[in-house]
């Protein structure tokens, strides 16, 4: 006997035979067709997401900044790494709505996943959702998932208009998007900056991931 | 006769008194019989009542418990309500014993019936009879410990609170972590005592912190482990069971004190 | 992993007199206490996705073999690879041979708990592969050799000097003048040192808080992002996951992050909630090449059909020993094994067994707030009292007690002898006490007595004094 049917035999019989395995497969795979919501806090419908987005993501350190169209990131952008004195240099992917942005004079920008030399990063958001402040990564070809973890200061660009209230409603988006069960390969909800309490429960900003986390909502 | 239709419209209250006042502190026994009488109830003390069986439950014996449970369950049977001056008994008496009898077809009902109307002293005062002060007066300070069955299992925390607020020249002064273990946990403290020292201890220094003249709480064996060690580090706190200050009846020594 | 559990009692004795533990348990005692309260109270519904979180768990582990059938055919479908591990042993087979046949030699890891459970860091050793963990309180903990004293705050045990002497002993490649005072040294110490590993590593090992059948998804949750690198970074990705940690759909998932966060940190939301779902893709710029998952059963299909079915909800989020009189006094080392506190005092009985484990459920004062703040709400102390009552079966507890149990039962049967007995002890004590009204010191009852008194009976039974009271009022 394989460990699979050992295993699944074992976890039959101690179920008991309240079900048959059967209608058991059934029961399952009309959930999974389903996907009920279930208690989605009152907070997430909040008629104006971006601003709780904007509120709870400041709650997790990351630091917001609310610009009126693409024209104004590349100026969002500059002013941040000056802010900060970083030296102008950034990466970002192929995601075509950074692609369209035009750099100030001064910066100089490459493209393609980081290998861990970057300082600073640039990924755009897929969404957000509202309640928590958390950001929606999806991996693919033009946004490599290496941007958010590797560079110290990661700079996300984020459209106002995918914000939304909870987690479900983000999957129920991304449903309609790639099709029922697919998935980006990776998907990083991000909740503000890396952090560690490991030493004496003394929490610090900047563990493996980025120390920074600047995000720039587009409300256009 | 007037006095048996008084009897007849009276609430029949069986007073579980637990093995721990029984043996140790009669006086919480008088002074729930007191409360319970100011309240309006007619009070019956069965004499076949020895301990709830939590010992033998906690120790994994459900035969002894089972033994025990079921005299418990006759003995009270008669009364309207079952009323003890305990969280932890009473705790077990409503909560445990359905589990214990839930899979005995003979038992079940009766233990489910029985569990339905036993109450904790202080909640069945506030909650069930709707009492709003007590006519006690004791003079001083008293901070008050939420013993662990009573308040998570049974919900006790407001109800001995707002009857002591009622104590006339009684100021409630609360201690940190009041609603926090005292380590006693029955032969806990004596199987596992050096853990039990180091969780009273630190409940011994919170009592202490809170500069209150007497602790108070609702379970004897709580008071009894605190009580131990308060007095054997010397400190002057008046260890008391809630009842005895809400019924007036300070005249005796406090617990463990001379 | 060496099992000491049965020698709980001296570990536990050894934790209390040891100062620099009792220092860095203070940290325990409120940090995260107050945190989860303070997230509890800020959201109205925190109460009812409990409810929420312990149905999803208790539908899935229903439906069990349905739903692991379907992430199994989720995965396979995306290109990754599932395997099945009845024991430890075959689990720790599985990664050995992946690692075989990809000349895997260094491995970098998430913080796992079914790792340590498996044992996996020695049985790579041994095998000439080099684990490296990469959380940093485990990364602290692996330097010492030490297993984890907490699940989610594995270093939880430890002060701040002991970690600098550790990066002192291991990083000889650093300057001695370094600056090593602050918490912020140490962290940017092992960041820099870290990365390398991350950077060089063949493999990345992973737990998974959560596998979701319906996209074939594993999902971890961290706040330093080590684990998402560790998937990230290497040619291949191996998940090590136990059969229970399955959920239907990303919708159970939410349900049960909003809690699970809540409970173990006070955060609303964890930093980093990685959701993978298999191996690199066509285009992709990063990524691994491979994608496995070990779905580990290790004893848990039979708790399945067990009264300790219900710790099978466990998410591992440490509300309980954050809330745990006993954990907080003796800390996570002294349960001997891997899981500490009140879920370790169930899981452990069923994994190394009862006999070595027996301590553990009966170090319990019982005082139920670990069920009070468990998120799926596990009933702990139930389950620790089903593990007495099967010792008590097994009479594996000590003789003396059972002995002193049955008597003690046997009176408590038997009301007249019982008040002719108590009648007489309550006097006897009573005198003994005298005018100090407590006792100091009573044979068999040597455990209470060493640290506090005993307070002396008042004298007399209650049931005897009020009866005869009644009797004179009558007459």
């Amino acid at each position: 006997m394989s460990a699979r049917q050992a295993i699944l035999g074992r976890i039959r019989d101690a179920i008991g035979d309240a079900a048959t395995p059967e209608a058991r497969a059934t029961a399952a795979a009309r959930r999974v067709e389903a996907h009920p919501r279930g208690t989605i806090p009152k907070q997430a419908r909040h008629n104006r997401p971006v601003v709780l987005f904007a509120k709870k993501a400041a709650k997790a350190e990351a630091t917001v900044r609310r610009v009126k169209s693409y024209e104004e990131v590349a100026e969002a952008v500059h002013r941040f790494m000056r802010e900060h004195e970083l030296p102008l240099n950034l990466r970002h992917g192929d995601d075509e709505r950074l692609a369209n942005i035009v750099w100030p004079d001064d910066m100089t920008t490459s493209r393609g996943p980081s290998d861990g030399s970057d300082l600073t990063t640039v990924s755009h958001a897929e969404g957000a959702v509202a309640e928590s402040g958390t950001l929606i990564m999806g991996s693919g070809p033009d946004n490599p998932t290496t941007l958010n973890f590797l560079a110290e200061n990661h700079i996300v660009v984020l459209r106002g208009r995918d914000v939304q209230g909870s987690y479900e409603d983000i999957w129920t988006t991304m449903r309609r998007r790639l099709g029922k069960g697919a998935m980006p390969r990776t998907v990083n909800m991000i909740t503000g900056p890396s952090r560690s309490a490991d030493i004496e429960q003394k929490l610090i900003l900047g563990a493996h991931g980025p120390l920074r986390l600047h995000i720039i909502v587009v409300e256009d | 006769m007037t006095a048996d239709r008084e009897t007849r419209e009276q609430v029949q209250v069986g007073l579980f008194v637990t093995c721990l006042v029984d043996l140790f502190r009669p006086t919480v026994g008088f002074a729930s019989v007191k409360l319970l009488e100011d309240a309006g109830c007619q009070v019956h003390v069965p004499k076949a009542q020895t301990c709830c069986g939590q010992p033998a439950w906690n120790s994994g014996d459900r035969k002894s418990t089972k033994g025990i449970a079921e005299r418990v369950i006759a003995a009270f049977e008669p009364f309207d309500y079952v009323v003890a001056p305990s969280g932890s008994c009473a705790g077990m008496l409503s909560h445990h014993y359905r589990e214990l009898f839930d899979r005995d077809e003979q038992w079940r009902e009766r233990a489910n019936r029985f569990a339905d109307k036993v109450h904790e002293l202080t909640s069945f005062l506030t909650d069930v009879l709707g009492v709003e002060a007590v006519a006690a007066k004791v003079r001083g300070t008293a901070t008050y410990h939420d013993s662990c069955a009573g308040l998570r299992e049974l919900g006790v925390r407001e109800q001995p609170r707002k009857l002591l607020a009622g104590v006339k020249g009684l100021k409630l002064k609360e201690m940190k972590d009041a609603h926090v273990c005292c380590g006693f946990g029955g032969t806990f403290a004596v199987k596992y005592s050096d853990i039990s020292n180091a969780i009273v201890t630190e409940k011994a220094d919170n009592i202490d912190n809170a500069k209150a003249r007497m602790l108070l709480a609702g379970d004897l064996g709580c008071l009894m482990n605190m009580a131990g060690k308060l007095k054997r580090d010397g400190s002057a706190v008046e260890v008391r069971h809630v009842a005895e200050v809400l019924a007036g009846m300070v005249d005796q020594p406090p617990i463990g004190g001379e | 992993m060496e099992i000491k559990s049965p020698q709980f009692k001296s570990r536990a004795s050894a934790a209390l007199e040891n100062e620099q533990l009792q220092s860095a348990l203070t940290h325990v005692r409120s940090n995260f206490i107050d945190k989860r309260a303070k997230a509890a109270r800020e959201l109205p519904e925190f109460e009812a996705l409990r409810d929420a979180a312990r149905d999803i768990k208790n539908h899935t582990l229903e439906h069990l073999d349905a739903y692991l059938e379907i992430f199994e055919a989720k995965v396979t479908e995306g290109g990754g690879h599932v395997h099945w591990a009845q024991t430890a042993t075959d689990a720790r087979g599985i990664v050995l041979d992946i690692c075989r046949r990809r000349n895997v030699k260094t491995v970098t890891k998430g913080k796992s708990m079914i790792a340590e459970e498996i044992g996996l860091n020695e049985f790579l050793e041994a095998n000439e592969i080099t684990p490296v963990e990469t959380d940093l309180g485990e990364y602290i903990i692996q330097l010492r050799r030490e297993p984890p004293s907490h699940i989610i705050a594995p270093a939880v045990h430890l002060t701040m000097e002991q970690v600098r002497d550790g990066f002192r002993e291991a990083h000889t490649h650093l300057p001695d003048s370094r600056p090593m005072d602050e918490p912020e040294n140490l962290l940017r110490e092992a960041r820099g040192v870290l990365r390398e590993k991350f950077l060089g590593a063949d493999m990345g090992i992973t737990g998974a808080n959560f596998l979701v059948a319906e996209t074939g998804t594993s999902i971890i949750v961290t706040n330093e992002g080590n684990g998402d690198l560790t998937q990230l970074l290497p040619r291949v990705h191996v998940v090590i996951a136990s059969i229970e940690k399955v959920l239907p759909t990303l919708e159970d998932m939410s349900q049960i992050v909003r809690v699970l966060a809540r409970s173990a940190t006070g955060q609303e939301m964890s930093v980093y909630t990685t959701l993978s779902t298999g191996p690199k893709r066509p285009g992709d710029p990063d990524g691994p090449e491979e994608f496995h998952v070990i779905l580990l059963d290790n004893g848990r299909s039979s708790m399945l059909g067990s009264e300790f079915r219900d710790v099978l909800r466990c998410i591992r989020c440490g509300a309980c020993m954050n809330h745990c009189p006993v954990y907080h006094a003796v800390g996570g080392h002294a349960y001997g094994w891997v899981y500490p506190g009140p879920v370790g005092a169930v899981l452990t009985p069923s994994l190394i067994g009862v006999d070595q484990a027996g301590h553990l459920p009966n170090a319990s004062t019982f005082c139920g707030r670990c069920e009070a703040v468990c998120p799926v709400r596990i009933p702990l102390p139930k389950m620790m009292r089903h593990w007495r009552e099967r010792e008590f079966e097994r009479q594996l507890s000590p003789a003396g007690q059972r002995r002193n149990l049955k008597l003690w039962a046997w009176f408590a049967r038997r009301p007249f002898i019982y008040r002719l007995a108590t009648g007489v002890a309550s006097r006897a004590l009573a005198m003994w006490g005298g005018r100090r009204r407590r006792i100091g010191w009573l044979p068999m009852a040597d455990g209470w007595t060493a640290h506090r008194d005993l307070p002396a009976p008042q004298g007399g039974t209650f049931i005897a004094r009020y009866h005869r009271q009644r009797r004179r009022r009558r007459s």
